[in-house]
């Protein structure tokens, strides 16, 4: 299987967020990795009980591989939706890094 | 323009009231997203690739000076400093948070705005002509109709529970510049050539999306105040046999088709013939259609001559701007005016984006130089509608520096595109990066001008919010195993003689596409009769020329 992460918008402005190992985060690279399928059923537990709390919406898991930098998403939907959009440079999480 | 009477004023007011108490119900966690949903689509609120995105009504349009500038607060204030003018004539802010946006809505609802009908299985918000009351060519003014429309369909509340959206375009100028074939219904307004009346022409059943149609004609015509009673009768047909069980067969187009043009038209003459709108609800008395057109009578015009020596001598001394002119500006119906098209298309832009410094520029040179008015286009421009010939060459002086003056309309690099994978969630493929590429490759407004009439339109996903199906060429972005691949279609219109593309052929990646486009071009130029446009030479030709030379030295 794939390796994945789990991500979703939040709730209260719709950013982008990735489930850490400590909770959502902003940022791709600090994702927690699922490797196996328990672990990606832990995942999907937790961004169920995300959901279910109201902190994130429309949560799901993305594949990715896993590179020096951290998990990079296999799609291209998934790489602009991590970085922001390709004609803005200055808009979305690609602008402060 | 219309202004609020104290109904709209306070229906507006407290629907924003209702939104801020359902957005603070959904933050406390008592409702859930399921719950949540629908009532914010029903103001506008969607979920997007990389936020939340606000879609505000712009009906028919048709926007004041002190809206815009309210636009641009909102854009600087609450979202990231500026809008995207879209192909249904609204704008959209593309990062407002969820807490905010009961603030945004009273802040449009100050200018007497909403975000009301830009979503949801409704009659969403009216379109027009751009041009509509002051183009030369009109045969009657569309406003009043739309306005009315807009006022009938506002949560009506048989009709905010369709199958499918439903997207009604109306025109009032033979030239179709509203694109009437290609929507749910669509109005024609013509005259009786027996009486002289004026009345429309009902057209339903067209419609883009992954089942492009073109319209059929169910009325020659209607007169004008049966237009409600004649509307309520389709809708009601619709709402009886449109499918409720598949969301991709639920448009009155496959209704249309379905139950075929002839037996759809008796249905709705058997349930017009019901209700023929002689109640009091429905009856339009010449009292109410008065009250409305008032809000549209022509600003005071000034007694001018048809040509203004200084403007003369101005397009003789200047290119630039003389090119300015040729290309976006129009014949205005009053003698010494005209009517100004304002590119939101620079060379490699995001077409349909402005930022707030310019909508505030757009503002204060409405009310300099348009009698405070802009319209927004289906083409995703402005419009200032009443101008002095005298006063372009200052109008113009002011829009080139502000990235305003590109003079582009109507050709090449004035290219429809949706926002794509950069922002949309139900995107396939990006659109915007292949509109800059095109705009930048055909940079030469020169060799644009010799290309002549070329409508460009691009769409993220067969949904075709960028109107690919009718766009002379027409650029449809698609997910091929993990890949954007572009198909390209030729001979769409959406003018009065509707046609919808064909494609060409197998696709191309992003980094072939704008060759595919440069090498079509070519194809055209060397082919063409004299005075041949794009969109004719396509209908001439066929695609053989195309293929030809697109594909001609595949293997294979």
């Amino acid at each position: 299987m794939s390796s994945q992460i789990a991500t979703a918008n939040r709730l209260t402005d719709g950013e982008v967020v990735f489930l850490g190992p400590a909770g959502w985060v902003t940022r791709i690279e600090r994702a927690t990795v699922a490797r196996s399928d328990s672990e990606v059923r832990a995942l999907q537990a937790l961004l169920r009980q995300a959901e279910a709390v109201n902190e994130i919406v429309d949560g799901y898991l993305v594949a990715v591989e896993e590179t020096a930098a951290g998990p990079r998403p296999v799609h291209y939907r998934e790489l602009l939706r991590g970085s922001g959009p390709s004609v803005r440079p200055d808009l979305g999480k690609q602008a402060s890094r | 323009m219309y202004r609020y009477d104290e109904f709209d004023e306070a229906f507006v007011r407290e629907r924003t009231r209702q939104f801020r108490n359902q957005v603070a119900r959904r933050l406390r966690g008592e409702l859930s997203e399921e719950e949540f949903r629908p009532l914010r689509l029903m103001n506008g609120l969607y979920l997007q690739l990389h936020a939340y995105m606000l879609r505000v009504a712009i009906p028919y349009g048709v926007l004041s000076a002190r809206q815009m500038r309210q636009l641009a607060m909102i854009a600087e204030r609450w979202d990231k400093g500026y809008g995207h003018f879209t192909t249904r004539q609204n704008i959209q802010f593309n990062w407002p948070a969820l807490k905010d946006v009961p603030d945004i809505l009273d802040a449009l609802a100050d200018v007497e705005m909403h975000a009301i009908q830009t979503s949801g299985n409704c009659i969403r918000n009216v379109t027009t002509d751009q041009w509509a009351g002051v183009a030369a060519d009109e045969v009657a003014d569309p406003r009043p109709w739309c306005e009315l429309l807009r006022q009938w369909s506002s949560l009506h509340p048989e009709f905010s529970f369709l199958p499918r959206k439903f997207k009604i375009a109306v025109t009032g100028s033979p030239h179709d510049r509203a694109a009437v074939k290609v929507h749910d219904i669509g109005l024609r307004m013509h005259r009786d050539p027996a009486t002289g009346e004026a009345g429309f022409e009902v057209i339903v059943g067209g419609g883009q999306g992954r089942t492009p149609m073109i319209g059929k004609t169910i009325r020659g015509f209607l007169p004008l105040h049966q237009l409600l009673p004649y509307l309520s009768a389709i809708m009601r047909v619709y709402n009886r046999h449109g499918r409720r069980d598949n969301k991709y067969k639920a448009r009155i187009k496959i209704l249309v088709h379905e139950l075929g043009q002839g037996e759809f038209t008796r249905e709705v003459e058997a349930e017009f013939a019901r209700d023929p709108g002689t109640d009091e609800v429905y009856a339009l008395t010449e009292a109410e259609i008065s009250r409305i057109a008032r809000h549209f009578a022509p600003p005071p015009y000034e007694r001018l001559a048809e040509r203004h020596p200084r403007h003369d001598a101005r397009v003789f001394a200047s290119q630039d701007f003389a090119r300015w002119v040729r290309s976006n500006t129009a014949r205005h119906k009053v003698q010494g005016y005209a009517i100004v098209n304002v590119s939101l298309k620079p060379t490699g832009g995001i077409p349909g984006d402005a930022d707030a410094a310019q909508m505030r520029l757009l503002a204060d040179l409405a009310e300099r130089y348009s009698h405070g008015e802009i319209r927004v286009t289906h083409h995703q421009n402005l419009v200032l509608p009443d101008v002095r010939l005298g006063d372009l060459f200052a109008l113009w002086e002011e829009l080139e520096p502000a990235g305003l003056g590109t003079p582009n309309v109507g050709l090449l690099g004035d290219i429809i595109a949706c926002p794509g994978m950069d922002y949309c969630s139900l995107a396939t493929a990006r659109s915007i990066p292949i509109a800059q590429a095109i705009s930048r490759r055909f940079q030469d407004l020169d060799r644009q001008r010799e290309i002549g009439p070329l409508e460009i339109k691009i769409s993220g996903c067969i949904n075709a919010c960028g109107h690919h199906h009718v766009g002379h060429i027409g650029i449809l972005g698609v997910d091929k195993q993990g890949r954007e691949l572009y198909q390209v279609t030729l001979g769409g219109s959406a003018a009065e003689d509707a046609s919808l593309g064909s494609i060409v052929g197998p696709g191309f990646s992003a980094d072939a596409v704008v060759d595919a486009i440069e090498t079509i071009v070519a194809t055209y130029l060397d082919q063409r009769q004299d005075g041949e446009t794009f969109l004719a030479f396509t209908h001439r030709a066929g695609l053989k020329p195309f293929k030809e030379a697109l594909y001609a030295a595949a293997p294979g």
